[in-house]
């Protein structure tokens, strides 16, 4: 697919902000190649008993509906009506200021106007006007109603899997209107009637069945983890302790599974490791729930039920007293703001508690699971690790705040003073551009697949080009991120539009800083990279890591 | 298309209340039954809305943060956008409903050479909708001078402040010109900006036209020569709200126009989406605390749902797990 890729300069010089057509009414899309996901397989969607499983591709004229599918999403959204205050509110206040519109950026990326949060959820609500209001009923039209039909439905489908759910939008509403929370509802609608895209359903299933989205099957699991700490050893001469499935230990920990299996993830797993050696943390890792991510949120609340159910219940059975959750974004707000109504209340665990400073996390007293962030920036400001911030000196990083971490928790600073505490360097991105007002990677919410590149690329497009403006005027030569989706998909990202800058993650930064007891001299980072002073010897050994990964 | 579309509705309402009481001469109708009938639809509506709303349930919390959570003590934490009790929730709110806080951040983005995406500031839209909301509160509580025998005591210090420059007799409010000028430019921000044209239905300009409809008619009244008698206006406003309606002889056709208009508003309020005044407090992005993982949020419907047990899961891999070495619950 790479031969017809569109150029960065024939995609920047393409992008209008003035719609084209007169009005957005009229629902025909083109399936244009680079901007769509693959529909999913059908023995996924048997393997989670969800509807209509079949062969299909969007670019199908014929998508194999049930015969009565109108009235199953017409009902599937009268229910959901009354189910969420958001989705009621949502569609009725909106007074179409354009407050929200050129604050998206797929919209900003494409210049499509149906990428204006506000009009993707006009999509929704034009169906919701003509279906559920007086004046929708007798006026259509001129009221912006619409009837349900093919089409409608083809244009949700494009539309809801061009959002990331990455409510950058709600931000700027002066209502708050979340268009995440409609896309949310709005994939649930299709799901209905059988449509829904690989890149969700097949990590969901794969994590419904093993434990994480890879399909990675137990002895798998523990081979990777294996293989990390011997890798580790071999870059610190330390041979760390690794459990997994042990019961009584004290702590669980839960990281994105990309972090065991996937680069440059992987180093941050490093990190990771070293960091729970060298403080010695009573900690197990779990193969049962060896995925902290959750593609289920992309799917509908019950899938997010369904997958999210492992974590707790692996507690339980392991008798730990909390819980550890790694770097990654979509977890993290699952983990904050749904784990606990879903799946809980965890009253057969204890009021976090860090065994190292005696620190009490009160603001996770009744989820009992604590962010790394938290975790780390407490043992740092606490004094409790030594480190060496001249070994970090051959980066010099900016730092992407991930959508969730930031607009559905909060977590800013927690980030950033491990950051600062671990290197020299640190420049932040323009202000309009990180902390609340984040970009998106663009492939967030099951969308980072390779048949959706160009989307993926316009879509990243404004965070690629802020990272641009800090590589070129400061020299920026590494964006960390605390997220697994960012770290899988904004590598191309960067290759595309700011070739020169790397993807890292914060635990990655920590390892590399960490001075360890008995640790042998360091010559190189995690990755096998020479530090900065240290002769660049080996080319070998940078070839074997990124192999390995 | 939308714009005229909203614009000819206009006129028909304009029309409908000249003909309904120079031609036809149904004073009483348009003096008292519409606008009883506006007042009572307006009552039942906005109520039967807010029932609507509060009946459909909020089963997660689903705050969008906007700052730094509460965490650590040495970490500031920014209680008014990412709150974390009621009184941050409280504050978070009336910042939104008074200042419009959400609005204030708006910024606008520009693709330039390069490529190289730039976001300027971009406060036109809050100040005119601060302007335009701030007015009509205003001009709505001045009112009450018609509504109350003696003028309740706020209207005097209003009236003062707001005709503080004293230009014209009788004296111009500065309400009066802003809500026209904020009212003006939105307008024509929805028709200027090719994205908010395109987004713009008739309806978003209807609501425009309507209120400033309104304000024209109300200006004509006091300031031309359709000048309406304010004695006259005061026993029928009395009449209405103590439920002894009389429509005086010498009301003139303005005052018959600016009352159908403020009636059209009041009856189509509850079903549009001037219904935001409502919904802004009821707003679940906003009005929750940013404290979920300290306190606990039940989900009225929540159902049991299918998961994969752990029990089932060792089923299915007790053989490799056994191979590895890992830990089991059961040996076979
Ligand atoms: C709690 C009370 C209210 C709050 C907090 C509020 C807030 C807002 C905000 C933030 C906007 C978007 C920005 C703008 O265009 O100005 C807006 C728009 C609007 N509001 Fe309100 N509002 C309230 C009550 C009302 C009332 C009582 C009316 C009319 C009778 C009204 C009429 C409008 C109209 C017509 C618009 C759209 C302006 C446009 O087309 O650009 N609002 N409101
Ligand atoms: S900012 Fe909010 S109210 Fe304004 S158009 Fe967007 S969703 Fe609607
Ligand atoms: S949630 Fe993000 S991707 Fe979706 S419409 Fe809003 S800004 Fe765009």
């Amino acid at each position: 697919m790479a031969e017809k890729m569109i150029t960065p300069e024939e995609l920047a010089g393409g992008i209008d902000y003035k719609p084209k057509k007169k009005t957005w009414l009229d629902p025909t899309v083109e399936f244009k190649k680079g901007t769509w996901n693959y529909a999913a397989p059908p023995q996924n969607l048997e393997y989670l008993d969800l509807p209509n499983p079949r062969k299909w591709s969007p670019i199908d004229e014929d998508w194999k509906l049930p015969d009565n599918w109108k009235e199953i999403i017409l009902e599937g959204l009268r229910v959901r009506i009354k189910r969420f205050r958001s989705l009621q509110l949502f569609m009725d206040i909106c007074v179409r200021c354009g407050a929200c519109a050129d604050k998206c950026h797929f919209f900003i990326g494409s210049g499509d106007p149906k990428n204006m949060p506000v009009l993707r959820a006009e999509l929704l609500r034009s169906v919701y006007r003509k279906d559920f209001t007086t004046a929708g009923k007798i006026m259509g039209k001129m009221v912006g109603a619409r009837e349900l039909t093919v089409d409608v439905l083809k244009e949700w489908f494009y539309y809801f899997y061009q959002c990331t759910e990455c409510r950058r939008c709600s931000v700027f509403c002066p209502y708050g209107i979340d268009t995440a929370e409609i896309t949310m509802i709005a994939r649930e609608l299709m799901n209905l009637v059988g449509i829904n895209i690989e890149w969700i359903c097949t990590p969901a299933a794969n994590c419904f069945r093993t434990g994480n989205h890879l399909g990675i099957q137990p002895h798998g699991f523990a081979d990777s983890i294996e293989f990390a700490v011997d890798e580790l050893e071999e870059l610190t001469g330390i041979k760390v302790d690794a459990p997994i499935n042990k019961k009584g230990a004290e702590i669980l920990f839960v990281a994105p599974s990309a972090d065991y299996f996937a680069s440059p993830h992987y180093y941050t797993l490093l990190g990771y490791l070293a960091l729970f050696h060298e403080i010695g943390l009573d900690y197990t890792w779990s193969a049962y729930a060896s995925e902290g991510g959750n593609f289920g949120l992309f799917h509908s609340h019950e899938m997010m039920k369904r997958l999210n159910a492992k974590i707790y219940a692996e507690a339980k059975r392991l008798g730990v007293k909390w819980i550890l959750g790694g770097e990654c974004g979509h977890m993290w707000r699952v983990i904050h703001q749904y784990m606990d109504t879903l799946n809980g209340p965890a009253d057969f665990l204890e009021e976090p508690v860090s065994p190292i400073t005696g620190t009490k996390f009160e603001n996770a007293k009744n989820t009992k699971m604590v962010h790394i962030m938290e975790f780390t920036s407490d043992l740092i400001r606490n004094n409790k690790l030594k480190l060496d911030k001249s070994r970090n000196d051959h980066w010099h990083p900016t730092f992407h705040d991930s959508c969730n971490p930031s607009r559905g928790m909060g977590l800013i600073e927690e980030p950033r003073y491990v950051i600062r505490a671990c290197c020299n360097q640190f420049t932040e991105m323009p202000e309009n551009t990180i902390k609340e007002q984040t970009f998106c990677c663009g492939s967030g919410a099951g969308l980072g697949t390779d048949e959706n590149m160009e989307m993926r690329f316009r879509g990243g497009l404004p965070r690629a080009n802020a990272t641009k403006f800090v590589h070129d005027c400061d020299g920026v030569n590494i964006l960390l991120c605390i997220c697994a989706i960012d770290k899988a998909t904004l590598p191309p990202l960067l290759e595309y539009w700011v070739p020169g800058v790397e993807v890292g993650g914060i635990h990655e930064m920590l390892g590399n800083a960490l001075i360890m007891k008995g640790e042998k001299e360091r010559t190189t980072d995690l990755r096998g990279e020479p530090l900065a002073g240290v002769e660049s010897e080996e080319e070998k050994t940078e070839e074997e890591v990124s192999e390995d990964a | 298309m939308s714009a005229l579309f909203a614009l000819l509705m206009i006129i028909i309402l304009l029309l409908i209340s000249i003909i309904g009481t120079e031609v036809l001469g149904l004073n009483y109708v348009f003096g008292v039954i519409i606008p009883y009938a506006a007042i009572a639809l307006f009552l039942v509506g906005f109520v039967y809305r807010i029932i609507r709303w509060a009946n459909s349930a909020v089963p997660f919390k689903i705050t969008t943060t906007c700052g730094q959570q509460k965490s650590h003590p040495w970490i500031k934490h920014s209680s008014l956008e990412a709150p974390h009790s009621t009184w941050g929730v409280i504050g978070r709110m009336a910042l939104e409903v008074l200042f419009f806080r959400s609005l204030f951040r708006n910024t606008k983005a520009d693709l330039k050479e390069g490529p190289r995406l730039v976001y300027g500031p971009s406060k036109w839209l809050w100040a005119a909708g601060l302007v335009f909301h701030w007015s009509f509160l205003i001009i709505l509580l001045r009112h009450f001078r018609f509504f109350a025998e003696p003028a309740p005591f706020f209207v005097s210090g209003l009236q003062s402040l707001d005709g503080f420059f004293q230009i014209g007799l009788p004296i111009f409010y500065i309400t009066s010109v802003a809500i026209v000028a904020a009212l003006a430019f939105l307008f024509v921000r929805r028709l200027n900006d090719p994205k908010l044209r395109y987004i713009s239905l008739g309806s978003d300009y209807f609501a425009l036209f309507l209120i400033l409809s309104i304000a024209i008619s109300g200006i004509l009244m006091r300031h031309t020569g359709l000048r309406a008698d304010i004695v006259d206006v005061k026993q029928l406003a009395m009449g209405l709200v103590s439920f002894h309606p009389n429509v005086p002889e010498s009301i003139g056709v303005m005052f018959f126009i600016h009352l159908f208009f403020v009636s059209v508003l009041f009856g189509y309020f509850p079903f549009s989406k001037l219904m935001h005044m409502g919904g802004i407090f009821m707003s679940p992005t906003r009005n929750m605390a940013n404290n979920n993982r300290e306190k606990r949020h039940v989900n009225p419907w929540d159902y049991p749902v299918k998961t994969h047990t752990y029990e089932e899961w060792e089923d299915e891999f007790r053989d490799v797990m056994k191979a590895a070495g890992m830990p089991l619950e059961k040996e076979k």
